[in-house]
């Protein structure tokens, strides 16, 4: 059983699912807040199990995974983040929807999947974690499939998602070839043993492009505003949280630790992929009308910026991306519940940008919330989201990659300008068209924990958070 | 030195009362404002009185409360008289609202005192990147003041004026972050006394330039400043030209002169030409201005120019000069953009072409746009002259031409400024709305007479604002002696005057 202890969060998950869905299976509709709410409780029960965990359990199933601070780390920022995106989707799915406690069992799986991605330490571990998160997000992203939009998204989703998992199984199938092992530290060594033969670089670059694509980073990052937009949005919540979390964290330690002896090979990729991403997620912002694209292309933006982080590589810059991601996902999901609450005075969502305008005379809370996240996702002080791109950047900068940093932060620059778009709107502009009321307390609790989060009063947070995201990243070298 | 956190006190009254406002009436939300504002001028005057000038560098320190004993908050001399500055103003501004602001009071006022809380945390910072919160942060209450309560160009000056004061500010962030990297501390005063490379200094004054010229503003990136000050209401005018620019100066002062001595000294050249066209090029374009406070705008860019001319002439008489020019430009060109408001609330338009006359029927205004004029214009017994002339003398100690470009600068003020005031209050009225306007009421005597006091306490016995910060400009000079230009015309960094005979 011992052996078994440090698997304990996904073991939670997966059996839970599976009962969850019987039970999902037998009350029907009736059973969707119920079930809801026991998704809710096991991934909290899953967060509480990592209290206590080893804090480097060191690798085990002969390297699959390895349950260590790190994975911790990511789990705790994933499994609330996931408990949210449930939250986000109680009254939205509701009334007119069937099968809406699948919902919360899809989230579950992938839950479960993320799990395994930020623990695995073995190209097996991270593709089979990798596909159990992306056929999940499939599913959800078409959920509503009665609507068009959605029903594409999930097409769109699923067939790019399918190629990019070609060429990360094309990249993962070379380095096995050309090394003899998916396992990290195996890989490690082969890469230590001198300059890498050109099948490996070819692995490697696969390998980086596919996860590329899963962290939506430039010039893997089509599917993204499209997705975004057709999906229903607790479910494009979800996609920019949880999985991106994920995803980042396990190219991070992919990068850091299988990788690390080719430093200089993929931090070349990286740092286009960081300054393409700052540059394209912030100009292609500038036309949107509709909130979800643009906050897709916001998170584009983001990404780029803990791609900054990564170059720095080492400790620092492992840390940096730890602590980016747990402020990045607070913003997000803070803006997306914000997103989630744009309701016509028919109750159906709006997703235009010009709906906004006026919302700080009829709504005053609610405006000043999704300002402070996007002044907070602009990276503008004294909102805690400046300091997580001052991590980043100081993480670069002691990795000596200064031109990448002023590069980098002229890109906050221009990326400011749509997020004060937003609070132009919803400040200077005329009232227009009132949003109707979302009688959703356990949200509004939320939003506000999340505003309060990144506010000054986030600052508090610098000395805790540092420390466990510093020995977090500690624990995988 | 009490044993009560004074500073935070001071920054704390404002930012509780601004959140406070918000949750008001209208009229609740003036009288807090102004009773929170008066306030921190009561406690600025004690901090005054308490200040001991040939004391420690650092009074009224206070420690990171966090707990991990690093320095957090702390006021020099500079800082004090600044932050007087700052203290002073805010009430006026509040006050020159009062009956101007119809719509979202409690949000505006709101936003004002959150405006006064970071800047007041600029001049009292001691850890560099609280100094960049606040620095940076005072740029979300002004886009606001700009861009809700301003004029029907609001969007663009907003806009204009924060990207434009961002972009200079990034490079800046990356500069400290390598400047903590290298000294392995946040701290500002240990930072003060550190060497730097040589080598590296140049790319960090460069980066902190970008950062101060633009708040400055300095020709050419002065572009968003007359935008800004035109959409602006008037009081937002009024911190702006008053406040907002100085910490361009306190930057200047506090970071580029101390911290990298060579790296200025390299770059006192190109600072003297930027300045020099300054304080020509935009004289002469305040000349042809037809709006009054797109006039004054430029005027501020001009006597800017002094402000940067003395601090790298890097001598004791200009590093005076350019503070004084700070303190005496804070009073008058915010006294100047009252005395526009008074005309604009009642006429609603800034063209000067639609006053003439006023001293017919306004005598007690035009009493007092006098005063400010001729403090403006530098007038021997106002505030200005005490600046310009110091800092004309430290000019003149390191390059005559700068001097030169300089003094051309005061004639054109004297132009421009005469020539407005002329055709706002003397003349024929040839506008019959404009000849039936009241003169000025209780309320606005109340805001302008304060600081034509000031103007002429500060003219006539300088001594006061001076004291303070003597022995700091001394500390500064101790950093930059080595390197500063010497006593001729030429601006070469650190040669001394050998060659003649």
């Amino acid at each position: 059983m011992g052996r078994f202890a440090p698997i304990l969060p996904e073991l939670i998950l997966s059996v839970g699912a599976t009962v969850l869905m019987m039970i999902a299976a037998f009350t029907g509709r009736r059973g969707s807040s119920l079930v809801s709410w026991l998704a809710i409780l096991l991934l909290i029960a899953a967060t509480a199990a990592l209290v206590g965990a080893p804090s480097h359990a060191g690798p085990i199933f002969d390297g699959l995974i390895s349950a260590d601070l790190f994975a911790s780390f990511g789990k705790a920022i994933m499994f609330p983040a996931a408990a949210v995106a449930i939250i986000a989707a109680q009254g939205w799915f509701g009334k007119e929807h069937e099968h809406s406690s699948e919902y919360s069992v899809l989230i579950l799986f992938a839950a479960a999947g993320m799990s395994v991605m930020v623990s695995a330490t073995s190209l097996i571990s991270l593709y089979v974690g990798l596909e159990l998160n992306s056929l999940a997000s499939y599913v959800l992203a078409s959920y509503r499939r009665t609507d068009e939009r959605s029903a594409e998204a999930g097409l769109k989703y699923f067939v790019l998602g399918a190629l990019a998992s070609g060429i990360l199984l094309y990249g993962i199938s070379l380095l096995y070839g050309f090394t003899g092992t998916t396992n990290f530290t195996g890989l490690a060594s082969a890469f230590a043993r001198g300059a890498p033969s050109l099948g490996l670089l070819f692995g490697l670059v696969f390998l980086l492009a596919g996860l590329a694509f899963k962290i939506s980073a430039v010039p893997f990052h089509m599917w993204t505003p499209d997705v975004y937009e057709g999906a229903p949005t607790p479910v494009t919540a979800f996609f920019a949280s949880a999985p991106k979390v994920a995803a980042v964290l396990l190219s991070t330690r992919v990068c850091l630790d299988a990788l690390a002896p080719a430093t200089e090979a993929w931090r070349q990729i990286v740092i286009f992929a960081a300054l393409a991403s700052i540059f394209l997620g912030a100009v292609a912002a500038y036309g949107q009308n509709n909130i979800k694209r643009l906050l897709a292309y916001s998170s584009i933006n983001n990404v780029g910026f803990v791609l900054i982080g990564l170059a720095g590589a080492g400790v620092a810059g492992a840390s940096s991306v730890l602590f980016y991601m747990a402020v990045y996902v607070t913003m997000t999901l803070g803006a997306f519940l914000c997103v989630l609450w744009m309701r016509g005075a028919d109750g159906e969502p709006i997703e235009e940008i010009s709906s906004l305008s006026g919302l700080s005379q009829s709504r005053p809370g609610f405006a000043a919330a999704l300002a402070v996240f996007m002044f907070s996702l602009a990276g503008i002080p004294p909102f805690f989201g400046f300091w997580a791109k001052l991590v980043v950047f100081n993480a670069a900068v002691k990795a000596g990659l200064l031109p990448l940093a002023v590069a980098g932060i002229l890109g906050t620059v221009v990326g400011a300008y749509y997020y004060l778009k937003i609070v132009k709107v919803m400040y200077m502009d005329e009232p227009g068209a009132p949003y109707s009321r979302v009688r959703e307390p356990v949200q509004g609790v939320l939003i506000l924990i999340a505003a309060i989060a990144v506010s000054p009063l986030g600052y508090l947070l610098i000395g805790p958070l540092g420390t466990l995201s510093d020995m977090a990243a500690g624990s995988i070298f | 030195m009490g044993s009560l956190p004074l500073l935070t006190i001071l920054i704390a009254i404002p930012l509780i009362a601004g959140v406070a406002a918000l949750f008001v009436k209208a009229n609740a939300a003036r009288w807090l404002a102004l009773i929170a504002t008066l306030l921190d001028l009561a406690l600025s005057v004690y901090l005054w009185v308490q200040f001991d000038p040939n004391g420690a560098q650092w009074q009224f320190t206070e420690l990171n409360p966090l707990g991990n004993g690093k320095p957090w908050l702390g006021i020099d001399g500079i800082a004090l008289v600044l932050i007087e500055l700052t203290a002073f103003l805010m009430p006026i501004c509040i006050g020159a609202s009062w009956r101007s602001i119809e719509k979202r009071v409690p949000e505006y006022m709101a936003a004002f005192l959150l405006m006064e809380a970071l800047m007041l945390g600029v001049f009292a910072a001691q850890d560099l990147f609280l100094f960049y919160i606040f620095f940076e942060g005072g740029l979300i209450p002004m886009y606001l003041i700009i861009g809700i309560w301003g004029g029907a160009e609001r969007i663009k000056a907003s806009y204009k004026f924060f990207l434009y004061t961002l972009l200079g500010s990034v490079l800046m962030l990356i500069a400290m972050i390598y400047m903590v990297q290298e000294a392995g501390t946040t701290s500002i005063p240990a930072l003060m006394v550190t060497d730097f490379p040589v080598d590296a200094q140049k790319w960090l004054w460069l980066a902190f330039f970008a950062s101060f010229a633009v708040k400055m503003p300095m020709w050419p990136v002065h572009t968003w400043l007359p935008d800004a000050h035109v959409q602006a209401p008037t009081a937002g005018s009024v911190i702006l030209a008053g406040v907002l620019l100085k910490m361009g100066g306190y930057g200047f002062i506090r970071f580029s002169l101390p911290m990298f001595p060579e790296g200025s000294a390299m770059f006192v050249p190109f600072v003297f030409v930027l300045s020099g066209l300054a304080v020509v090029y935009t004289s002469l374009v305040a000349l042809v201005q037809t709006d009054m406070k797109k006039l004054i705008a430029y005027s501020s860019v001009a006597h800017m120019g002094f402000v940067t001319f003395g601090l790298f002439a890097m001598n004791r008489q200009g590093i005076e000069g350019a503070m004084m020019v700070m303190l005496g430009h804070g009073l008058v060109s915010g006294a100047l953009f009252l005395c526009v408001g008074v005309v604009y609330d009642r006429l609603h338009t800034r063209e000067i072409a639609r006053y003439g006359g006023l001293s017919d029927n306004m005598p007690g205004y035009a009493l007092l746009f006098m005063v400010f004029t001729m403090a403006s214009v530098g007038l021997p017994g106002t505030s200005n002259f005490v600046g310009e002339f110091l800092s004309l003398v430290g000019t003149y100690r390191a390059s005559t031409w700068a001097a030169i470009a300089g003094t051309t600068g005061i004639i054109l003020g004297a132009a421009y400024m005469l020539l407005l005031y002329w055709r706002i209050c003397f003349g024929t009225q040839r506008h019959k709305d404009a000849a039936a306007m009241p003169d000025l009421s209780a309320r606005e005597w109340w805001l302008l007479a304060p600081i034509a006091l000031g103007v002429f306490w500060m003219g006539i016995y300088p001594e006061s604002f001076i004291r303070p910060f003597r022995n700091d400009v001394g500390r500064v000079l101790e950093r930059v002696q080595h390197v500063a230009p010497h006593y001729d015309a030429s601006v070469v960094p650190g040669k001394a005057k050998v060659e003649a005979h």
